[in-house]
């Protein structure tokens, strides 16, 4: 049983997908049961996956017993790496799926089983790119995880929310066909589609191959315009801020990481640290974009408004914080990188479960609509601080410590502009989460205080959140604060697998050429 | 130096091909105003991207891969009396006999992996038209700058 875990997690959401739009039909109260667990089930074959890999090294597992020598057969690779995104994305699909609860009920009561279909498949697709160890599987798994988010964001009830989705098939496709077309590169030149075997492949060339620059540039690409990187994320705000709350929960922590995460599986497994790094040169440029790409989403979301749409430009910043700790090329940029995906995956979720709920209960949309919310929704704003303490980056939440590594990263390998534009982007994200707490504390300015009248007879009506909706968001704040606090261990369980690598491996190599 | 560019030309045809769909299709999905043209322009790019599997998957001379008993019996025979030296190990696998040869067969996998991106293809298509019917019904035109214009009307209303 242990050991087939790894196709277990799939099938487990594959089939509750089936069976949710099959008993759906009949009767739609099933519906939220059989989703939940689905998704229970999930995280806890997830955490078996991770003891297993804790204990016993890396899984591999191959599908339908077609072992790889033989050919032809797909391969499911799970190192503490992915063990550890699955278990994210597991357990944020949880979360969310609970705090959907009464949302999907009340939004659209006939499409009640098509969202959960859509919903399970998006995590199985999501889990799928995380643990598969084929690059042409991961294609179709990336596939399924963009269509069923494009279906997902154009249920929202905001008539723009059709157009965002439009625009996002769109940007979405052609990532995804420059994928593709990469990995075609790539199989043309070493005739595997394994990434394992792609990686021994190209070690055993001989020189340079114009091919495999080809192939790494078109995935890069395809990843870039996937992940949202700085200049190709046009689509991201619009898409994440028109969809329904439930949505915007789950895939904005999910999708942006998810692209993260494969590109550092690009460049850790497929191609190699030694060739990303030694022969490509491309450090210093995509660091530097990583750089605008920080400043570009700071500086914008301090611009907004809307609290979703904020939220979306600082998810713009944080893969730049995450595409520019994978490129400089050490140690500790790359762990903060990974570290940085789980922690972020967690704040973005605890942003968008409170925004969701501000919209829910007192129809707040605009940042200066949130006054007096201390009073009115103590738990909730509770969650929120957590999760807005974190995005800042002050102890114990995990926010300070992705910093801290990525900071440190950033120092060893002397790219100073990246460390300045992550303590400017925490400079704004504290004006602009205290902003947000002085007003929701402290109500408007008594230059405004015009309007409060009116407000008195919403007052009563504004109530705390329902516990199907508080209890997700107060246990993503305390998954925040002891991402934190065992922050060591999972280091130490991120460095087990960047051991192979020369240039990233081990803490003594890499600050080799450091601040000297 | 001319003849080496159109042999270069000749011997990376099916590359060129690919290229020029590829860039007919982004054209198309960048800069036309209509939705379904840009979804037109879509589908030519993912089709250029199915023919560059396609192409690199054939052979000259090949023919499709499935292995013929038939042929490969006589074949088997012709072997045995060319080669009868080797009759001691014919005799002890008689499966591993007459190798096949790789170089009769066009290669499947490339084709086997494009039945999946068809699949990928229709499927972000039927969505995608899915989605601009929603946006018809609610914009009632599919023209972007119309749509875009009334974005715009409606957000300085509200």
């Amino acid at each position: 049983m242990a050991e087939q875990y790894p196709i277990i997690v799939l099938l487990v959401l594959l089939f509750g997908a089936l069976f949710v739009g099959l008993a759906g039909m009949a009767d739609r109260r099933v519906c939220f049961p059989l989703t939940m667990t689905a998704l229970v089930l999930a995280v806890m074959v997830s955490v078996g996956i991770l003891q297993r890999v804790i204990s016993g090294g890396v899984i591999r597992y191959f599908v339908g017993g077609w072992s790889r020598p033989v050919g032809i057969g797909i391969e499911l690779r799970i190192d503490t790496i992915n063990a550890l995104v699955l278990l994210t994305i597991t357990t944020v699909g949880l979360l969310t799926a609970l705090f959907s609860f009464r949302r999907v009920q009340e939004d659209k009561t006939e499409k009640t089983p098509l969202f959960y279909v859509l919903y399970l498949l998006l995590i199985m697709g999501l889990s799928g790119m995380v643990i598969t160890g084929d690059a042409f599987n991961l294609y179709v798994l990336l596939e399924v995880s963009s269509l069923t988010s494009y279906a997902l964001i154009a249920m929202g009830k905001s008539r723009r929310a059709a157009v965002a989705a439009f625009s996002y098939i769109i940007m979405g496709t052609i990532g995804a066909s420059f994928y593709l077309l990469g990995v075609g590169y790539l199989y043309l030149r070493t005739g595997t589609l394994n990434m394992m075997e792609i990686h021994q492949a190209i070690l055993a060339l001989d020189g340079p191959s114009s091919t495999i620059v080809v192939a790494f540039v078109l995935i890069l690409v395809g990843l870039m315009i996937k992940m949202a990187f700085f200049p190709l994320f046009g689509w991201l705000p619009n898409a994440y801020s028109y969809c329904p709350s439930s949505t915007s929960c789950v895939v904005a922590p999910l999708m942006t990481k998810v692209g993260v995460y494969v590109m550092v599986r690009m460049m850790l497994t497929v191609f190699g640290t030694e060739w990303v790094f030694e022969n490509l040169q491309y450090t210093q440029w995509m660091v530097g974009i990583a750089v605008l790409a920080i400043l570009a989403g700071s500086v914008m979301a301090l611009a907004q408004v809307e609290l979703k749409k904020m939220f979306c430009y600082l998810i713009v910043a944080e893969v730049g914080y995450m595409v520019g700790g994978a490129w400089m090329a050490n140690h500790w940029g790359m762990v903060g990188t990974i570290y940085h995906i789980m922690g972020d995956a967690f704040m973005t979720l605890c942003m968008f479960l409170a925004a969701g709920i501000f919209v829910k209960q007192a129809g707040v949309v605009r940042i200066d609509q949130l006054d007096g919310m201390f009073r009115k929704m103590p738990w909730t704003m509770a969650g929120f601080v957590v999760g807005a303490l974190a995005m800042i980056g002050i102890p114990p939440t995990c926010g300070f410590f992705s910093k801290l590594y990525l900071i440190r990263g950033g120092m060893e390998s002397g790219h100073w502009g990246y460390v300045m534009a992550l303590l400017i982007s925490s400079l704004v994200n504290a004006v602009l989460f205290f902003r947000i707490f002085e007003i929701a504390y402290f109500g408007k300015k008594p230059a405004e205080g015009h309007g409060h009248h009116v407000d008195h007879s919403e007052e009563s009506v504004i109530k705390e959140a329902r516990p199907s909706a508080l209890i997700p968001l107060l246990a993503t704040a305390v998954i925040i604060v002891l991402l934190g606090l065992f922050n060591s261990n999972l280091v130490e369980l991120i460095e087990r697998s960047l051991q192979g690598s020369e240039v990233i491996g081990t803490r003594a190599l890499s600050s080799k050429g450091g601040l000297g | 130096m001319s003849e080496i560019t159109s042999q270069y030309l000749i011997d990376h045809f099916n590359f060129w091909v690919a290229v020029v769909l590829m860039m007919i299709g982004l054209y198309a999905m960048i800069t036309k105003n209509n939705l379904i043209k840009k979804l037109i322009g879509m589908s030519i790019f993912q089709t250029a991207i199915i023919l560059f599997y396609v192409s690199a998957g054939v052979k000259e001379g090949a023919t499709i891969p499935i292995l013929e008993h038939h042929v490969a019996e006589t074949e088997q025979v012709e072997a045995g009396e060319h080669a009868e030296g080797h009759s001691t190990t014919k005799a002890s696998s008689s499966h591993e006999v007459h190798a096949i040869n790789p170089d009769d067969y066009s290669n499947p996998l490339p084709h086997v992996l494009m039945l999946t991106a068809i699949v990928v293809g229709v499927a972000t298509l039927g969505v995608a038209l899915a989605v601009s019917q929603v946006i018809y019904k609610n914009y009632g035109t599919l023209e972007e700058d119309e749509i875009l214009a009334k974005i715009k009307a409606a957000e300085n209303d509200g």
